[in-house]
């Protein structure tokens, strides 16, 4: 989300994929938005949002604005800059990969808040904060099959989410982030693993995603556990 | 052609004329360029808002705005407070992106009159109260005040991260002592606060701005029993995670609707100043505009002024508004409440030259009555070119349906239906929407336009003109469509 009309000079900072604050700033750190994941599952929060990701260092990809998120243009935007390995199997903590000449790590973390803030994860690792396209990958442990699951999303700005490697959601647009923005219909977490997959992009905006299961009556799905392989 | 091309025509030759007749924005005459208009105040007999940049807009009637006032400083967003003596502008430098950055400080300053031409006009340097150093998760921009249970408090914050709620001095408007800022929604712009009734509002905008017809841009709002939350909306969303009730977007040849602030009219109207992105009948130029503002089970919620049209006149008490003419019959046989032995057929309602037929020729008395869809009982209203407006509401004539006959006010108070409606002033009305959603009637020659005469039901079929009482029904009347 971002004001049109400042996006000649946003425009800047992305295209200098300005990732380093100027002097007086805050540095940038994973804290307090991330911690290293810790080993083993992790529940969700009390509210139902996942926490533990296995995010991808920002493939950069300039946008002039976030009102070009039209739904040609995100998929065809992650269609082409899908990792190359992501349909194979899943990353691991520290892989690096080269995508278009860029060296790209993932790092699994937990989120210390309901979002994952991505911009503030960018910009702990010295990347580019603007004008990107995140990756994020997890996997849902259910106690049981639940039928009457669904997907609900909130992201900043445009994404797309797969479970098990079918198209689950997607918010098109210049989206702002709001919790449950989109869910899905019910998709059928089925007993045991589920893989999670979504990108994220964004031009000059606070980029972040949410994402929870809610049943049938919007109700948060709590019993799940997460893990990253 | 085939047959889905001239279903995509016709459609396309009846669209366009229904879009014509949308709402229009008619409002504001003069220059009422604008974006992010701060909080209305009035200053020396004159009303003034500032936006982003240098400069503002006053007006005198809430209708006609020119451009004219000073504000130092330049810079995003200001917002304007009057306490004591003193109006104090806060307004920031830096961030909103501007240079790809989000460093901003919002200052404030003072002064005693916004009239440059005041001796008492000159700005006075209150210092910076709330700053983001460009890297946390804050933008210091889009200042809002509220002075409320003694307290001065103000947001602060945009689409990068926080809004933000610090408290300030309300004596100096200067930052408390070791007061600590506390988050309190995200991912809005211009956010305004309002304290109505035990709650607290925060209301801020959605969406994105400035892409002319293209902004998204819709006013929403949460509220808390606490000045520092948590807000929530009406589906209990709290707007630390994006919620917000919807206020006001775009509608009819509007296009983006940011920044709000309260307009308090007195006597319970209350109205909402904001800009569109986007004027379409104005080279889709960003506008001042003024709106009515209702409350719906504790929620603020934008409407449209009443669109021209024929209506019938309803009063609170029950009775039309009606010329008080001698009742002309329908032709009308008793045939019995069983079954009719005839076949049924549609029985044509009174045309207007039937119903004339006993009307006198000069002025004619106006009463109230048990509607019966009766031609001197149908009202036209529309605004008049030229005639100005007050506070967003353009002045209108009413006149019967069909006729120039007008509705007129007379010097002893009293509402009459003239021949022929001439521009005249006692022929001309402002209609405002109450909080409740009814309107009250106000001529425009009313004495005091801030404590106006309105039309009232002082009698069940009695309409007169008296000083409006927002605690009574009588002042209060709906429109209805035929």
């Amino acid at each position: 989300m971002i004001r049109t009309s400042r996006m000649l000079a946003a425009a800047c900072a992305m295209l200098c994929a300005a990732g380093a604050p100027a002097l007086g700033q805050t540095a940038p750190s994973l804290a307090p938005y991330f911690t290293p994941a810790a080993s083993g599952a992790t529940g969700v929060d009390e509210d139902g949002f996942i926490r533990r990701w296995m995010l991808l260092e920002p493939i950069a990809k300039p946008n002039r604005t976030n009102q070009l998120f039209t739904s040609d243009y995100v998929r065809k935007a992650f269609s082409e800059d899908r990792p190359t390995s992501l349909s194979s199997k899943l990353p691991t903590d520290g892989q690096t990969m080269t995508h278009k000449g860029a060296s790209l790590t993932w790092h699994a973390l937990d989120a210390a808040q309901w979002d994952a803030k991505l911009f503030y994860f960018a910009a702990a690792y010295g990347k580019p904060t603007y004008g990107v396209i995140f990756w994020a990958t997890t996997v849902v442990d259910a106690p049981r099959d639940m039928p009457d699951s669904h997907l609900a999303v909130g992201s900043n700005s445009a994404s797309m989410w797969w479970l098990n490697g079918k198209e689950a959601a997607a918010l098109f647009g210049d989206r702002r982030m709001v919790m449950d923005d989109v869910v899905s219909p019910a998709l059928g977490l089925k007993k045991g693993r589920n893989v999670l997959q979504g990108a994220v992009i964004n031009g000059p905006g606070l980029s972040d995603f949410a994402v929870r299961f809610v049943d049938g009556k919007g109700q948060p799905i709590r019993d799940l556990k997460i893990t990253l392989r | 052609m085939n047959s889905k091309l001239i279903a995509a025509a016709v459609l396309a030759g009846i669209a366009a004329p229904v879009l014509a007749q949308s709402n229009p924005v008619a409002q504001m005459e003069g220059e009422p360029w604008i974006h992010d208009p701060s909080t209305i105040v009035q200053s020396d007999g004159r009303f003034y808002t500032f936006g982003t940049g240098k400069g503002g807009l006053v007006s005198s009637d809430g209708w006609t705005w020119a451009s004219g006032p000073v504000r130092p400083g330049g810079g995003v967003a200001p917002d304007v407070i009057k306490l004591g003596h003193r109006y104090y502008v806060a307004w920031a430098v830096g961030g909103g992106g501007m240079n790809g950055g989000h460093k901003s400080d919002v200052k404030i300053m003072w002064t005693k009159s916004l009239d440059p031409a005041s001796k008492d006009f000159g700005f006075h340097d209150v210092g910076t109260v709330a700053s983001s150093d460009g890297f946390e998760i804050n933008d210091a921009i889009d200042p809002a005040f509220l002075l409320a249970e003694g307290r001065l408090w103000l947001s602060y914050g945009t689409y990068f991260g926080a809004i933000r709620m610090v408290e300030l001095d309300p004596k100096t408007a200067e930052r408390l002592p070791g007061n600590q800022p506390v988050d309190i929604a995200i991912d809005m712009e211009a956010t305004a606060l309002l304290h109505r009734e035990g709650w607290y509002y925060l209301l801020g905008t959605h969406g994105t701005c400035c892409d002319g017809p293209n902004s998204t841009y819709n006013i929403r709002v949460g509220r808390s029993r606490s000045p520092l939350g948590p807000y929530v909306d009406n589906f209990g969303v709290p707007l630390l995670k994006g919620g917000g009730k919807l206020v006001w977007g775009s509608n009819g040849r509007g296009r983006g609707a940011g920044h709000f602030g309260l307009v308090d009219l007195g006597d319970g109207v209350e109205k909402f100043s904001f800009h569109y992105e986007a004027d379409m009948d104005r080279s889709a130029r960003s506008v001042l505009a003024i709106l009515p503002l209702t409350w719906k089970n504790g929620w603020p919620l934008g409407q449209e002024n009443l669109r021209p049209g024929t209506y019938e006149i309803q009063s609170e008490r029950g009775g039309a508004l009606q010329l008080a003419v001698d009742e002309v019959r329908l032709p009308w046989s008793w045939t019995g409440f069983g079954a009719p032995k005839e076949p049924v057929k549609p029985v044509p309602d009174q045309t207007l030259e039937q119903n004339r037929t006993v009307w006198p020729l000069g002025a004619i008395a106006v009463d109230m009555g048990a509607y019966q869809v009766r031609p001197n009982q149908h009202w036209t209203i529309e605004p008049v070119a030229g005639a100005g407006g007050w506070f967003g509401a353009p002045y209108v004539k009413i006149v019967i349906a069909g006729t120039s006959r007008a509705l007129a006010a007379t010097p002893s108070g009293d509402v009459v239906a003239v021949p022929q409606f001439t521009g005249a002033p006692e022929q001309l009305w402002r209609i405002d929407m109450l909080g409740d959603g009814t309107y009250r009637i106000i001529p425009r020659n009313t004495p005091d336009p801030m404590k106006p005469l309105a039309l009232a039901a002082v009698g069940a079929s009695t309409p007169r003109l008296v000083r409006f009482d927002p605690a009574s029904e009588a002042g209060k009347w709906t429109f209805r469509l035929p």
